[in-house]
């Protein structure tokens, strides 16, 4: 009863055309066009506001799409079940009574089923998902206990045991520590050799640059979409962030930006 | 020993008393059991006014029949499911806050219940069975009628649990696994008025929210997996019951507060005298 379509090998596993979304009656997004192949690694960079979770979800076929059109792999996005939406930690009830394999499992009941039960290999998945992100010991913590890197980790894990091949992460690395962004990005590295497609919204500027393949650059509008070197220009920053943006430079010649626009927006710990 | 074995017994050598028993215990299970997810969802003010709004379709059942009880069930079941379905799609095209409508509708629906009864001449007696239950007046049908559908709310929530979990913990993730959400939603609307038919009987309409709330939060506050929530609250539902009608025939308390008085003082026990709110249970 759970959809899953066949992809297309020959076609990108995300194709945006022209795609336009007005939400709660602003225009969210306006005219986005851009393509990734299967196992890049995307960060998307824009002011808070600038309609990045709104893209996350029209890709991840939870939003329609006022206009244009969502390709996965050659399908609209409603019919795949292999797109993982990792939401903002501060969207989460982490109050929630369920352990961290419990909250994996749920990644898994497209593939259990309606009326039946997780089986052995279901479990199989789950524990080897917590394994590939190190979470395995944790496996039966209620999810309240967790740190924020252990808490985003189970999630990816989630998004593991749903065999995603497009996994859409929101502001992952909000609120971590350093330790724990690094562990979070390394894991993203991990995933690339299974093929997985990751797009990553962040803040952060010098991660972008550094950590993925490719950067977009978003404020309603593509602003660029690229390498790190032709995105992440003073000229594009100023740009997508308009009188908002402060950039410095520093002495060894990169750019870092302090995005004092919307602090109060969306929640930070 | 002998006294206190006659004290426990001796209640339940009316027939009368042994169906209110089976029939509050099995309340008191349903219950609990559905409020997990109307603490989890914050849906007791739902809870609440889908209680109250039933009571018009009790109303027209009662005025049609003539005073005769024997309908009153259908009529409360016809009148929930109809009220729940509509908050729903009330919720979904808001453009009023929900909670707004739902007090709009559920006081005109309470007023409009209690008006339909008041033109009944001596209607007092029957109002006040509709709005705190009455458990000695539950016969052999009505006993049949809250296992049936009790257990069809049970069985329900049990095939459907890992989709109800996946709904309640996280409906981007019931989206992008493209679970039916609307129709699973509706399913639990149902569910909930079900709950409320077969409850009024033996709580009454004011008094349901607290069955659903009350054993369900004391649960949340013991547990931190949602099945065991779901067995400690129909646990701590069913003692409520038993403990209730045991008041209730001793101190001469009406059944229904005594059962929610009973859950209510279980629920301040553990929110006072938990182990150190959570550390002790978390550090397992």
């Amino acid at each position: 009863m759970y959809p899953h379509i066949h992809h297309q090998p020959d076609q990108p596993i995300l194709d945006v055309q022209h795609l336009s979304v007005n939400y709660e009656g602003r225009g969210a997004l306006e005219n986005i066009t851009f393509h990734l192949h299967a196992g890049e690694r995307v960060a998307v960079v824009g002011p808070n506001g600038a309609g990045k979770s709104t893209l996350f979800k029209v890709v991840a076929g939870v939003l329609p799409p006022t206009s244009g059109e969502v390709k996965i792999s050659g399908y609209s996005p409603r019919g795949h079940i292999c797109i993982a939406y990792v939401p903002q930690r501060s969207q989460v009830d982490w109050r929630f009574p369920a352990s961290v394999a419990d909250v994996v499992m749920m990644g898994r009941i497209g593939q259990v089923g309606f009326f039946r039960w997780p089986r052995r290999a279901d479990w199989d998945t789950v524990h080897a998902a917590l394994e590939a992100v190190d979470m395995n010991s944790m496996a039966n913590r209620q999810i309240g206990e967790l740190s924020g890197g252990q808490q985003q980790r189970t999630f990816l894990a989630r998004a593991l045991a749903q065999e995603a091949e497009l996994v859409l992460m929101d502001e992952p690395l909000n609120g971590l520590d350093t330790p724990s962004q690094e562990a979070l990005l390394s894991l993203l590295d991990k995933l690339r050799q299974q093929k997985i497609t990751v797009m990553v919204a962040t803040h952060d500027l010098g991660q972008a640059a550094s950590r993925f393949d490719r950067v977009m650059l978003l404020n309603h509008q593509l602003v660029r979409f690229g390498s790190p070197q032709d995105v992440l220009t003073s000229e594009n920053l100023l740009r997508a962030y308009g009188g908002h943006a402060q950039l410095i430079q520093e002495a060894d010649g990169t750019t870092t930006l302090a995005d004092s626009c919307c602090d109060g927006e969306e929640e930070h710990e | 020993m002998n006294n206190l074995f006659n004290i426990l017994i001796q209640p339940f050598s009316y027939d009368f008393m042994l169906r209110g028993l089976a029939a509050s215990v099995i309340v008191g299970v349903v219950c609990a059991v559905v409020g997990v997810y109307v603490v989890l969802r914050g849906m007791a003010f739902f809870g609440d006014a889908l209680a109250h709004a039933v009571l018009p379709g009790v109303a027209l059942g009662y005025l049609l029949s003539g005073g005769s009880r024997n309908t009153l069930f259908w009529w409360a079941l016809g009148a929930a499911v109809l009220v729940a379905l509509a908050v729903g799609r009330i919720s979904k095209h808001a453009e009023i806050r929900e909670d707004t409508a739902i007090g709009i509708l559920f006081a005109s629906m309470f007023a409009l219940g209690i008006a339909l009864i008041s033109t009944v001449r001596s209607y007092s007696v029957d109002l006040s069975h509709f709005l705190f239950g009455n458990v000695l007046g539950v016969s052999t049908r009505d006993l049949i009628l809250t296992s049936v559908f009790g257990g069809v709310v049970l069985l329900t929530i049990f095939l459907f649990y890992k989709e109800f979990l996946v709904l309640s913990f996280d409906p981007v993730l019931a989206a992008t696994l493209r679970l039916p959400s609307g129709l699973l939603n509706n399913i639990l609307f149902v569910l909930m008025a079900l709950t409320v038919s077969v409850a009024m009987q033996t709580v009454g309409v004011s008094l349901m929210v607290a069955m659903l709330v009350t054993p369900a939060a004391t649960a949340s506050l013991l547990t931190r997996r949602l099945w065991q929530g779901m067995a400690v609250s129909a646990a701590i539902g069913a003692f409520s019951a038993v403990t209730g009608l045991y008041l209730s025939y001793y101190f001469n308390i009406v059944s229904g507060s005594a059962i929610v008085l009973t859950a209510t003082a279980i629920f301040l026990l553990v929110f006072l005298f938990q182990p150190h709110r959570g550390v002790v249970w978390k550090k397992r």
